[in-house]
């Protein structure tokens, strides 16, 4: 059951083979089982769980069900959740209990899903590999030295350790895809705008989005046809008619399905600083996709190598703002003993947030400042009018663009923790989409070593449907999203 | 050193707060109701909730476009909120969302009388506005309500303002007193601000520095924060304007500074310099579009825009014979121009309406501003009035009379229930439209036009003032007048005097 489409688990519901409360159960039996080895998860609360499943029970057995009702999903612990501890991996928050729900938590909760319970991630989602957390690291399901990458390492190995039928993460410069690359499953970051911020901590809020991650491509459109939609308490979502994103994926068969379809192989994707294996793995892929039809053409993106430079100014700016708001004042951390205001302030966030989080709020305190504004902020800003004009130019010449999604597989907990530029890389090749507020999935694409290997799609704004589609036709002809690692069977 | 004084000049600039007469909060759906119990009003959004978003009250933008089409400012088509970076306690986000580089409201301009003063004449003058924004307030921090602890009350924060800046125009206490009081009006004029200044919804920051006279490079200037009543803010100014020259002609040099007035003890104090200044790091709101005004939006707020006090003023010169003097001054403020509207609607004459709208009402109401906002009585009790002097009921001296006996039942009746209201349908007092009319004939008050009893007054006064009736023989012209004092003395004042006058002449000349 565990490896079952979030649809083969809505049949069984509907079909009564099996209760919400007992599929629920099953999952809440393996997080006893390998959670405290993986730590996937921060915050479990059985009786809230169990209490969500019955009730999706009596949905599903007076017919008002809808595709995701009762239904076991893992939350990243960046979302509020009225009722849950929300720590957004921080010390800082490790004592917040939410009063309200999220847009995302209260759409999954209109739907009937049941909430497995939050899971870890990089302190307010600033890191590649879920070790800024003040709840520990996260082990990588396929090789347990490893990191499951981030920020959203909790939700990555809770999908790939099969802990939950699919999760939710957020990716504000890679965290849905590049540990859904590392972990081996299928991560999707929309467009900017598509799914409401409204409840969901900030990190950098122009950048920031929430996405599915599943097993399949057809999960995250499930997922994300309860996700996406418009919101009036977030003043960035955008307006636009509701979609069924899983509309396409029955067209998907046959022998040359994506005839016509145009992939663009940006070069700057394919050079310098890709792990080779990788990009064995990577080419392999784009080769199953020309037999299913598609043609490829080579196209540039000159400006994504300013990528990395433009989002270590832009995102700790906006951080360095956004987490003035944890004082110690409201709620949060308040240092046990201080002198006067000063030093409550300096002492509680001095004790509240990792050092990753306090290097960030300095160089954004930095860009920020008079007298730098202009050299730092202004100009990335204006950067990154480039790289999303690049964007603008190559979808003249293709449909969708292709690429790794990391520049490497998991690597070693430990290995780049010292080396924030190093860790930084990591994102090489899904931060210009944040930039540039394109949508961007990773898919498995193979192995390199025993380790998973992720294939970037990247599309138009609001092309989530046909990329799915996309993704979808290429799991119809593979079978590495179906893969988990055999020690967690 | 009054000597010197005059060979120094002052600049002043304002920066006003206005709150804006929303219902609900700039950036969230909570009450901006005054005077709730401490953090009731105060919601997710209000006290920075983690993963809180902002989202822009239309009203407020709405309130911003009118005041911009108030002072003849541009309204540009995209304005951007920005956020100020800043630690405090009743700071929740620790910043606030302001505006920056591109305000919702561009230049525009107030024109302002300043009263005569000892030595100089009444005089108009333009200021020059540079900008107004939108922001939202913080909330207020209270100090020793708990001992050793301080209070937070975020009811509010969050609350919407319209900051508006002036150029350093004013050149004296009395310049920029008659600019603020203008401002004051105009903004209640228009609906957008109630005006409370001791509720803090209109309080002024104010820029003073001094020049030699005749220099125009401007001197270094401090700041008087919050100043929320015009008597502080000239006492404020005059404070700070003799002690920056005091400080030069010592051969001082003014150091940049933000400085708290004392209203206890008359002396500006400052409470942080430059130095200490922060460096407040703005940068665009990424939580917020930029904001759109489109020509259309503007042309709908202008539709509902009420007739502003200049336009007024020439129309009651036109429509009501009204002298320029008297048209100004009761378009000074909308409950008066509406008050002198509705009493001429209601049957009295345009200009003994005028005069007495400015004068018994505004001087009652000025004696009885702590108890008052809204005229003791109503448009037509006052017309009933007026109208039995313009039909001979009552001589206007009897009209005054009645007056005071109206404003001393209303007085004694109803003032403390009476608190706040204006406008249609407003309760005055319980005393009905022929309240004037009710007293005269309680009182007896009314004129008498008999001529018989005329006649027989005036007899009785000349029998018993002979001795002016041979003045006036002799031709003093005085004695006439006493002659007509008496008998109208001896009618109580009810006598019609015309016919006084009539029968008097009449008798004199027999």
């Amino acid at each position: 059951m565990i490896n079952h489409s979030l649809k083969e688990l809505g049949h069984m519901l509907a079909s009564k083979q099996i209760s919400s409360v007992e599929m629920t159960q099953t999952f809440l039996d393996r997080i006893a089982k390998y959670n405290p080895s993986i730590n996937a998860y921060i915050a479990l609360d059985h009786d809230k769980t169990i209490t969500q499943a019955k009730a999706a029970d009596i949905r599903i057995a007076n017919g008002s069900a809808e595709p995701l009702t009762g239904i076991p999903l893992a939350q990243k612990d960046i979302f509020c959740a009225k009722g849950w501890q929300t720590t957004c991996g921080s010390k800082m928050l490790a004592n917040f209990i939410a009063p309200y729900d999220a847009h995302v938590l209260s759409q999954f909760d209109h739907a009937g899903a049941v909430n497995l319970g939050k899971t870890n991630m990089d302190e307010f989602a600033m890191g590649s590999s879920n070790e800024t957390s003040y709840f520990g690291g996260v082990k990588n399901p396929w090789d347990f030295d490893r990191v499951p990458g981030g920020s959203s390492g909790g939700s990555a190995a809770a999908v790939a350790a099969r802990l939950c039928a699919a999760a939710t993460g957020t990716d504000t410069g890679g965290s849905i895809r590049q540990p859904a690359s590392l972990c081996g499953f299928t991560g999707l970051k929309p467009t900017y705008g598509l799914v409401s911020r409204y409840g969901m901590i900030a990190f950098a809020s122009s950048l920031d989005q929430a996405g599915p991650m599943a097993k399949s491509a057809e999960d995250c459109a499930l997922m994300l046809n309860v996700m996406a939609g418009f919101d009036e308490r977030d003043s960035t979502s955008l307006n636009r008619a509701k979609e069924d994103y899983t509309r396409g994926l029955v067209n998907m068969q046959g022998a040359q399905p994506l005839k016509g379809l145009r992939i663009g192989l940006p070069k700057e994707y394919f050079a310098d600083g890709l792990d080779a294996n990788v990009a064995k793995v990577v080419q392999a892929a784009i080769a199953e996709y020309r037999k299913l039809g598609a043609e490829t053409v080579d196209i540039s993106l000159p400006n994504s190598q300013l990528s990395i430079p433009v989002y270590y100014v832009l995102a700790p700016a906006e951080a360095s703002s956004n987490l003035s708001r944890y004082d110690g004042v409201r709620y949060g951390h308040r240092a046990a003993a201080y002198d006067d205001l000063m030093d409550m302030y300096m002492k509680s966030r001095a004790e509240g947030f990792g050092a990753e989080v306090k290097r960030r709020i300095l160089i954004g305190t930095y860009v920020l400042s008079a007298g730098y504004y202009d050299a730092y902020y202004l100009k990335a800003q204006q950067i990154r009018r480039l790289i999303a004009d690049d964007f603008t130019q190559a979808f003249k010449q293709c449909d969708i663009i292709m690429g790794p999604t990391a520049p490497s597989t998991a690597f070693k907990a430990g290995e780049k923790a010292d080396d924030p530029v190093a860790m930084y890389l990591q994102d090489v090749y899904t931060i210009a989409t944040n930039l540039a507020g394109l949508p961007g999935i990773s898919i498995p694409a193979g192995f390199s070593n025993g380790l998973p290997v992720g294939l970037q799609l990247m599309g138009n704004y609001f092309d989530e449907a046909r990329m799915l589609d996309v993704a979808h036709a290429y799991q119809q002809v593979t079978d590495w999203h179906t893969r988990m690692p055999e020690s967690l069977k | 050193m009054e000597w010197a004084k005059n060979n120094w000049e002052v600049v002043i600039g304002l920066e006003t707060h206005t709150q804006l007469k929303t219902n609900t909060k700039i950036f969230s759906g909570a009450s901006t109701q005054y005077g709730a119990e401490p953090n009731t009003q105060a919601c997710e959004v209000s006290i920075a909730l983690p993963g809180v978003l902002p989202v822009l009250n239309k009203q407020a933008v709405e309130c911003a476009i009118k005041f911009g089409l108030a002072i003849n400012a541009a309204i540009p088509s995209r304005s951007v909120f920005s956020r100020k970076n800043y630690f405090y306690p009743d700071l929740p986000k620790g910043y606030q969302i302001s505006q920056f580089e591109l305000p919702v409201v561009g230049k525009g301009n107030v024109t302002i009388q300043v009263p005569a003063g000892k030595n100089t004449a009444a005089y108009e003058k333009t200021i020059h506005i540079t900008r107004a924004h939108l922001e939202e307030d913080a909330g207020k921090s209270s100090h020793g309500v708990v001992e050793g602890m301080s209070g937070i009350d975020l009811n509010r924060a969050g609350t919407p303002l319209l900051e508006i800046v002036t150029e350093p125009d004013m050149r004296s206490a009395a310049e920029a007193v008659a600019y603020a009081k203008k401002l004051h009006e105009l903004v209640q004029w228009i609906d957008i601000c109630d005006g409370n200044m001791q509720e803090g919804s209109f309080r002024c920051d104010v820029n003073v520095s001094v020049r030699p006279k005749g220099t125009e490079k401007l001197g270094t200037r401090r700041e008087i924060k919050n100043l929320n009543s015009f008597k502080f803010m000239q006492q404020a100014i005059e404070y700070e304007t003799r002690w920056q020259i005091e400080t030069l002609e010592d051969g001082g040099t003014i150091q940049q500074a933000t400085v708290l007035f004392n209203p206890d003890t008359g002396e500006t104090r400052a409470m942080r310099s430059k130095e200490e200044a922060n460096d407040y790091r703005y940068f665009p709101d990424p939580d917020l579009l930029p904001l759109e005004v489109t020509a259309a939006d503007t042309t709908r707020v202008q539709a509902a825009m009420p007739e502003l006090p200049e336009a007024m003023k020439s129309r009651f010169v036109v429509e009501y014979g009204l002298s320029s003097y008297d048209a100004a001054t009761l378009t000074t403020s909308r409950g008066m121009a509406d008050y002198f509207v509705a009493t001429v609607n209601a049957g009295a004459e345009a200009k003994p309406a005028a005069n007495w709208v400015m004068g018994d009402i505004a001087s009652y109401m000025n004696k009885n501003t702590e108890l008052l906002s809204s005229p003791p009585i109503s448009p037509a009790q006052l017309a009933n009035l007026l109208k039995r002097i313009t039909d001979g009921t009552i001589s206007g001296k009897i009209a005054k009379e009645v007056l005071n006996e109206m404003l001393l039942k209303v007085g004694a009746s109803t003032a403390s229930v009476r608190e706040t209201v204006t406008g249609e349908g407003a309760f005055y007092n319980d005393f009905g439209d022929n309240f004037a009319d009710n007293i005269i004939e309680a009182k007896g008050l009314k004129q008498v036009s008999d001529s018989g009893a005329i006649e027989a007054i005036i007899d009785e006064v000349l029998a018993v003032n002979q001795v002016m009736v041979e003045e006036y023989k002799a031709g003093k012209e005085k004695a006439f007048n006493a002659l007509v004092g008496q008998a109208m003395k001896a009618s109580k004042g009810k006598a019609n005097p015309a016919q006084v006058n009539e029968i008097l002449k009449k008798k004199l000349t027999e």
